[in-house]
């Protein structure tokens, strides 16, 4: 059996951190099951962690005045979901529901945003990669919102 | 490849000697031949070529004026039968014609015929085809004829035509034709090439034959050949045209600094005032650039498929579902000179400008290729600046 | 060049703006013979002529163009039905590198519209599956009305020796498969980057951000193969239109390797 912090290691977005953060990190992990259909977080709940996918696949959500909850993107295997932990009011601005059955690790929001605090370095790392993602998402964004598939008769 | 008849070897043979009230016996020996002879005429207060009958239709005696976006003709005072620069447009029109048409469809009762033009084409004589605008049909000829595919009406008018060209001896304001290295001396390959020395109490014409069917027309009019004296004054006649060029354009480095300068401020500068009225790309000899347009009958049982000359300075031109590619003037002037000077080697392995000058003279706006040109190949931006840039 | 007239057989509305051609010469005689990524001009009688690629098998018995209604000539070729006379001019411009590309993994990247310029790469790679390693075939659309050959990519889903991801920029409620922009299904995708051929396209947009996608994952932009667009009238090089930089679309595209316009591509209004 894994530990938490073996798990850690294994999933790409905590590729090249070292073991003494990975220890440093495992600390506020916890790992958790999701069913098909249930939902991790909902929209405007208090965004108390983070997720890293470990399988399965899961919609992030929104809701919209006329057509109810629409997925606006889908993360699986290997992704990370949620930054609102990060940035006040600490809130989720979308919800996550697995579309099968799924296995995320959740990072305490809390724990981690306290653990920056002591060690800059680890503090240092965790940025450097959530800035990447949030870059990559951004990108992803401006491509969708170019609408670059319309018809333009 | 371009005029018809073999090439002669280098000629030993000195020029043949014709006096000037007798070159028109030049053109009827070719109107003989079945030819139609275009030649400069005057219409219109300027010098065009169009279809002549005779020598009378020469415009004797006159000469042109061309500056930025300017041009005038006006009598020398003399019987110079080639005393003009270029006229306002090029032989382009005879070989690439305007508006053609390529087939017509015929619908009957839900049955479609495509039926393609096939009267046979007309075989022209060019009189006076200066050395810019016979180096201007070679480049045609290579983007015709040299490629993947043929354009076939071209080829079957250029493959016909007889080329009389004519050693340039009075350039005008707008010429740089030394600069491109295309003039003012002929040294492409013409059927006819002839010299008129007009000057210090003389005035004779020289005639070289450069294929055996120009040796053919020579034979028939049966002159006798030049003197040693004679070839030299004609000579240095144009000699003298290549020290009075209007202006002049350093080319080297030109294609490397049009290509890395997509964001130059110069275009920006120029879009200011261009009108993309696509004056240059009709009056230039080697703009190729052409549509498509189809023609219904009201019946709506007949249609034409013609093809008409376009020019990149459309917005139409480069559109795209929904939008052009080149909206800007900026973009679309920009085209037109990289194209010009710089992506014309990538396609044909040369340049596409001969340094005529008919650009700058018919520029309503009076914009000058040279000066833009040097402005980028300097990399030097000169924001305001409306003088000559020469090197 | 007179265009040949070929008879429509079937019109089928592939969805809400895109429809499909099937066509066979009025003459009887057998098709003209096309590689993967070249493309037609279509002329409709009185109308136009405008460029399609072709969309069916090379070695199917029917010519067949999938398109979009977006302006005049294609709004009328909409309206076709099975028996209309249209003329047919091709083919034309460079093909994709289906030859070069043997004994390599490839990975198909199509968006929106792009998907039947690609398609006759799928099934001559499926009808020579032997020639090629993993083959991955990514798809995305604006919505799920807009994907196209539904049934057909079911198909080749289910099979066990090429790896198919569809995704959409936008789900609808009755839509449970993946959500997001096509890019993203790239860094998952099993190939091998370093010697893997890439084909791409759809929007100039898409096409660019899909190379930068690739390009990170250390494919070669000498391995990367994009279709692109320009204006055309001729389709031989002699109209002008077409020119992209020093590039006649028509003729040297409109297949290009990436790295020849890699920068061109990121220049604005060329």
């Amino acid at each position: 059996m894994k530990t938490l912090a073996e798990l850690l290691a294994t999933h790409p977005f905590f590729r090249d951190f070292s073991p003494e953060h990975l220890e440093l990190l495992s600390g506020c992990a916890s790992q958790q099951r999701v069913d098909e259909g249930d939902f991790l977080f909902r929209e405007g709940e208090v965004a108390k962690a983070f997720y890293v996918v470990r399988h399965g696949s899961i919609a992030v959500t929104a809701v919209t005045p006329h057509q109810g909850l629409v997925t606006i993107q889908t993360l699986g295997e290997g992704d990370v979901l949620g930054w609102s932990w990060l940035v006040k009011p600490y809130r989720w601005h979308f919800g996550a529901r697995a579309l099968e059955p799924t296995v995320v690790v959740g990072l305490d929001a809390a724990c981690v945003r306290g653990k920056c605090d002591q060690d800059s370095k680890f503090g240092y790392e965790m940025m450097r990669r959530f800035a990447q993602v949030m870059a990559s998402r951004l990108e992803a964004t401006h491509l969708q919102l170019m609408n670059v598939y319309e018809n333009r008769s | 490849m371009t005029t018809q008849g073999a090439a002669q070897q280098p000629d030993a043979r000195p020029p043949a000697f014709l006096e000037p009230e007798h070159f028109d016996d030049v053109i009827q020996i070719l109107r003989r031949r079945g030819y139609r002879t275009i030649g400069p005429t005057r219409r219109d207060g300027a010098i065009v070529y169009d279809e002549i009958e005779s020598a009378q239709d020469l415009p004797v005696g006159w000469t042109d004026e061309q500056s930025p976006g300017r041009y005038r003709v006006r009598p020398r005072g003399d019987h110079a039968l080639f005393a003009y620069a270029s006229a306002a447009h090029a032989w382009k029109r005879f070989l690439h014609p305007p508006n053609l048409q390529l087939w017509r469809a015929q619908r009957t009762n839900g049955h479609v015929e495509l039926v393609a033009d096939s009267a046979p084409p007309p075989r022209y004589a060019f009189v006076g085809v200066r050395a810019c605008d016979l180096e201007a049909i070679r480049r045609l000829d290579q983007v015709m004829m040299d490629g993947p595919y043929v354009d076939h009406v071209y080829r079957a008018l250029r493959r016909d035509a007889f080329l009389v060209a004519v050693n340039c001896c009075d350039p005008s304001g707008t010429c740089f034709c030394v600069s491109m290295g295309t003039g003012p001396r002929v040294t492409g390959l013409a059927d006819l090439v002839l010299t008129e020395m007009v000057g210090a109490g003389r005035h004779f014409l020289t005639l070289a034959a450069g294929t055996a069917s120009g040796q053919e027309v020579l034979d028939e009019l049966g002159r006798r050949a030049a003197t040693d004296e004679e070839c030299r004054l004609a000579d240095a006649s144009v000699e003298a045209a290549a020290q009075n060029m209007g202006r002049s354009l350093a080319v080297d480095g030109l294609r490397e600094a049009l290509a890395n300068s997509p964001e130059h401020p110069r275009w920006e500068h120029v879009s200011k005032r261009c009108l993309t009225c696509g004056s240059c790309t009709l009056s230039c000899p080697t703009c190729f650039c052409s549509t498509v347009e189809d023609v219904t009958a009201l019946r709506g049982d007949v249609t034409e498929r013609r093809r008409l000359w376009d020019t990149c300075f459309s917005v139409e031109f480069s559109y795209l579902h929904g939008g052009s590619v080149r909206l800007s003037p900026r973009s679309r002037y920009r085209q037109w000179l990289t194209h010009k000077f710089s992506t014309w080697h990538d396609q044909f392995g040369v340049g596409g400008c001969v340094g005529c000058g008919r650009c700058i003279t018919w520029c309503p706006v009076g914009i000058d290729i040279t000066e833009e040109a040097s402005v980028i190949r300097q990399a030097v931006p000169l924001p305001g600046s409306t003088g000559p840039m020469t090197e | 060049m007179v265009p040949e007239l070929y008879r429509v057989q079937r019109v089928r509305q592939e969805t809400h703006d895109t429809f499909t051609l099937e066509l066979r010469p009025q003459s009887g005689a057998a098709r003209l013979t096309f590689k993967p990524g070249q493309f037609n001009m279509l002329y409709i009688f009185g109308t136009g002529e405008v460029p399609i690629s072709v969309s069916g098998n090379p070695t199917g018995a029917t010519l067949v163009h999938t398109t979009r209604a977006v302006g005049r000539v294609t709004h009328v070729m909409s309206r076709l039905r099975a028996g209309d006379v249209i003329g047919v001019r091709g083919p034309f411009g460079a093909p994709w590198p289906i030859d070069l590309a043997r004994g390599h993994d490839l990975v198909i990247v199509a968006g929106g519209i792009g998907l039947p310029p690609l398609r006759p790469v799928i099934y001559h790679v499926l009808a020579h599956r032997g020639d090629y390693g993993r083959v991955v075939l990514l798809y995305g659309t604006r919505t799920p009305e807009d994907i196209l050959f539904r049934a057909e990519l079911e198909r080749w889903r289910a099979r066990f020796d090429l790896e198919l991801h569809v995704t959409v920029d936008r789900g609808t409620p009755s839509w449970h498969g993946n959500v997001g922009v096509v890019t993203s299904l790239i860094p998952k995708a099993p190939f091998d980057a370093r010697s893997a051929f890439a084909m791409i396209c759809g929007p100039e947009v898409m096409i660019r951000f899909t190379a930068m996608e690739l390009e990170r994952r250390g494919v070669g932009t000498d391995h990367i193969y994009v279709s692109l667009e320009r204006n055309m009238k001729c389709a031989v090089g002699f109209c002008g239109h077409c020119q992209f930089g020093p590039h006649f679309v028509c003729r040297e595209g409109p297949v290009f390797a990436y790295d020849r316009v890699e920068d061109l591509v990121h220049r604005w209004e060329v």
